[in-house]
């Protein structure tokens, strides 16, 4: 057992496949000798080798197909997009290649390949460094789309995906790589050294994939969140002082919908926080299958806390972020309905 | 405004369109046997004269001459006639089938049969091939079902992809024959990392990738040639410059400023132009690109200067954006004819085995669809069992998706 940030925990969840398979590499824009622009694969090149660890041209596009070109071959290939932003210009090959080779060939060839990208705000990264594109994958049939909050699931989570044969859309919510921020962007950030799920084993293990985690139990309302909002929510919870019981959902598609149909038939009340724009949003998913789900258990309407359907704005980076004060608001809006 | 020339903005034409008299005059086309042949291992700063050239090996007598002859023996050459003559006769029957209304859609290599099929007599029968949707011949080249192949194009109970894909859109892992995208280009920097995958591995077995001059203006194309370029991947990409991208003639990809193949030159790669009727020249070069790819030296682009006879399509009619008689006028003949007159003109084959090949070929083809449309016809009798509309999306099958399939009631 190690005490590990989300990017000592996602580094080493490589080191242990790369280790482990010698069909895992690793590649992308800057991740070889230098170790990616957030440090996710330092010393991976120096530990397994040049060609298990490697820089590749600016051309994402280029770097996905390259990973399912090497999947058909047999290989287990794992992708850094930089940020997520910058991963439309793969888009067509994670669409329309990627995500449909099982089916097309009729499991005669297929992609089990791992995209990991840095997504989301709360860094002033502006508009081309901010986004939260996940709805666009979870709308893809062929696509696993996860999104760990904790360095403890990161790892096993993304073992998890590098060991599953379907690709998989991992996307890592950067703002909390160095401490579970909790949207009060005027406080002083704990580091993850002081939570709890900064205790990660050194070795191999697996958070499977599709299974919720309730991160705070509670019976007045179910708070459904993922990567960064999740300790928005808890911290909100806190806040608001209402007894919120708040579902990490850890992966997107497949949803775990055991998980929210019981809390929110429990709690009566639903509360959906993310980051990305509203319109289209995951959030309009979840809304549709609680109310589909859970309808004649609701006693309030389900509320949605997102950012605004605006691009990313660097200046007013807060008052885009659905923070704290605006998620008290709408678990209030909730328990008074 | 400045007391300058106004610009002006160009939009390239073809030479003929609808009605006019078909103009190759402005293709410069080599004697054969011209050009010539460096050792595979050059460096390719000292070979970029051959991505202006055209490789061709038979000549105006039907012999072939030249450093490029790969000097195949006749029985291989019989072999390679008699592929070439199947794939066409099996594209004749398919067109039928769609205008019949047996299937949704059909495509044909005619004319471009030496693209595929002398490629896959060069190649190794496990090197991984990742084809357009116009390379067929390969797949015949390895001796895949015909059957097969048509309960493709007829979506029926037999058909391996279940009913899943376009007609025409094969695969085939156990024939090293990739699945086919509709997406233009997708495959080739695929074919790229599967040849790095190869390298990596220390295995001996290359990719091959094929696209049309229209998708060259893709990103995938530049991408791939950057990434082949980089990791010295075992690959060879082709370009198959047909002249036509449905209504798109090569200009509009950016032919008519320089050839496809040069586009190798600035990321340092060996680029080929070839003859691309020419079942020799095409075997040849390939011959040539997998020797260097086998020897670690790396990818080779090969540009194979053709003409796509037929429609891009049966949703296509060529009458109207080209005349109909410009495939007749082609300078560089048909694939099929000058091999089989080189056969003859070497005493290795005669008019009458020629006839007697295609009626066998044509009976063989008729053979094979009699029993392909007793498994059923697109929308017609016997087709894949409805639920299997769910499965292959994942490995294991998601709840959600489990769900619909039971909303749907199967």
């Amino acid at each position: 057992m190690a005490t590990m940030n989300m990017i000592q925990a996602i580094n080493s969840a490589m080191d242990v496949m790369l280790t482990k398979d010698p069909n895992v590499l690793v590649f992308g824009e800057d991740v070889g000798y230098f170790g990616g622009v957030f440090r996710a694969t330092e010393g991976l090149q120096k530990k397994h080798g040049l060609t298990r660890c490697f820089d590749t041209p600016i051309g994402e596009g280029g770097i996905v197909a390259v990973a399912i070109g090497m999947g058909a071959y047999g290989l287990r290939p794992i992708v850094e997009i930089q940020f997520a932003d910058y991963i439309y210009p793969a888009f067509d090959q994670i669409v329309s290649e990627a995500a449909r080779l099982r089916y097309r060939s009729a499991g005669d060839f297929t992609a089990p390949m791992t995209v990991r990208t840095p997504y989301g705000g709360g860094i002033f990264g502006g508009q081309t460094h901010s986004q939260s594109p996940e709805a666009i994958f979870t709308h893809v049939s062929g696509l696993k789309t996860v999104v760990p909050a904790t360095p403890y699931d990161a790892k096993g989570l993304l073992i998890a995906a590098i060991e599953d044969n379907d690709p998989v859309i991992f996307l890592e919510p950067k703002r909390i790589y160095n401490g579970p921020f909790d949207g009060h962007h005027d406080r002083p950030v704990q580091p993850w050294s002081k939570h709890p799920a900064s205790d990660v084993p050194d070795g191999y293990y697996t958070v499977p994939l599709g299974k919720a985690a309730i991160v705070r139990e509670g019976a007045d309302l179910t708070v459904l969140a993922y990567g960064t909002m999740v300790h928005v929510a808890l911290a909100s919870a806190e806040d608001a002082q209402i007894d919120a019981e708040v579902i990490d959902l850890r992966t997107l598609l497949p949803l775990d919908i055991d998980t929210i149909t019981k809390s929110v038939e429990k709690t009566g009340r639903c509360v959906i926080v993310h980051e990305a724009t509203r319109t289209s949003g995951f959030g309009a998913e979840l809304a549709a299958l609680v109310q589909e789900y859970c309808f004649h258990h609701l006693e309030a309407p389900i509320e949605r806390v997102t950012g605004w359907d605006t691009p990313y704005p660097h200046a007013f980076e807060w008052d885009y972020f659905p923070g704290p004060k605006r998620v008290v608001e709408a678990m209030r809006r909730a328990m008074e309905a | 405004m400045k007391n300058r020339k106004p610009l002006s903005l160009r939009v390239p034409e073809p030479e003929a369109r609808p009605g006019d008299t078909p103009d190759f005059s402005a293709m410069k086309i080599p004697e054969a046997g011209t050009v010539r042949r460096p050792d595979p291992d050059s460096p390719d700063h000292e070979i970029r004269d051959l991505a202006y050239a055209l490789i061709r090996v038979l000549d105006n007598d039907a012999q072939a001459v030249g450093p490029w002859n790969p000097r195949l023996d006749p029985e291989t050459l019989r072999r390679g006639l008699r592929v070439m003559m199947l794939t066409r006769a099996y594209d004749d029957r398919m067109y039928r089938a769609q205008r019949q209304g047996k299937t949704s859609f059909y495509m044909k290599c005619t004319g471009e049969e030496a693209c595929s099929i002398a490629a896959a007599f060069a190649l190794d029968r496990d090197d991984m091939c990742f084809p357009s949707y116009r390379q067929q011949g390969i797949l015949i080249a390895r001796g895949y079902p015909l059957v097969t192949m048509m309960c493709q194009v007829y979506s029926n109970e037999c058909d391996p992809l279940k009913g899943r894909q376009l007609p025409i859109m094969y695969s085939s892992k156990k024939d090293s024959f990739f699945t086919i995208s509709g997406n233009l280009g997708t495959q080739f920097p695929q074919a790229v990392g599967w040849a790095m995958a190869s390298a990596y591995k220390g295995d001996d077995r290359i990719a091959a990738s094929w696209i049309g001059d229209g998708t060259t203006a893709e990103g995938d194309f530049h991408q791939a040639l950057n990434f082949a370029s980089v990791y010295r991947a075992p690959v060879i990409l082709n370009v198959v410059n047909n002249q036509w991208a449905i209504s798109s003639f090569q200009g509009i990809a950016g032919g008519e400023e320089t050839t496809f193949a040069s586009r190798a030159i600035g990321y340092g790669l060996p680029g080929l132009r070839v003859d691309g009727n020419d079942f020799l020249a095409v075997y040849a070069a390939t011959e040539w690109a997998a020797t260097r790819a086998r020897d670690n030296q790396g990818a080779t682009l090969i540009e194979l200067y053709t003409y796509r006879v037929e429609g891009h399509s049966t949703s296509d009619d060529p009458s109207r954006y080209r005349p109909s008689d410009e495939g007749k006028a082609w300078p560089l003949g048909d694939p099929i004819e000058r091999l089989k007159k080189h056969l003859i003109a070497l005493g290795e084959w005669s008019e009458e085995r020629h006839e007697q090949t295609q009626k066998d070929v044509v009976d063989e083809v008729r053979a094979a669809n009699k029993e392909a449309e007793s498994h059923g016809t697109l929308g017609a009798g016997k087709m894949p069992s409805v639920k299997t509309m769910f499965e292959d999306v994942y490995e294991e099958m998601p709840w959600h998706i489990r769900r619909q399939r039971q909303q749907l009631g199967v």
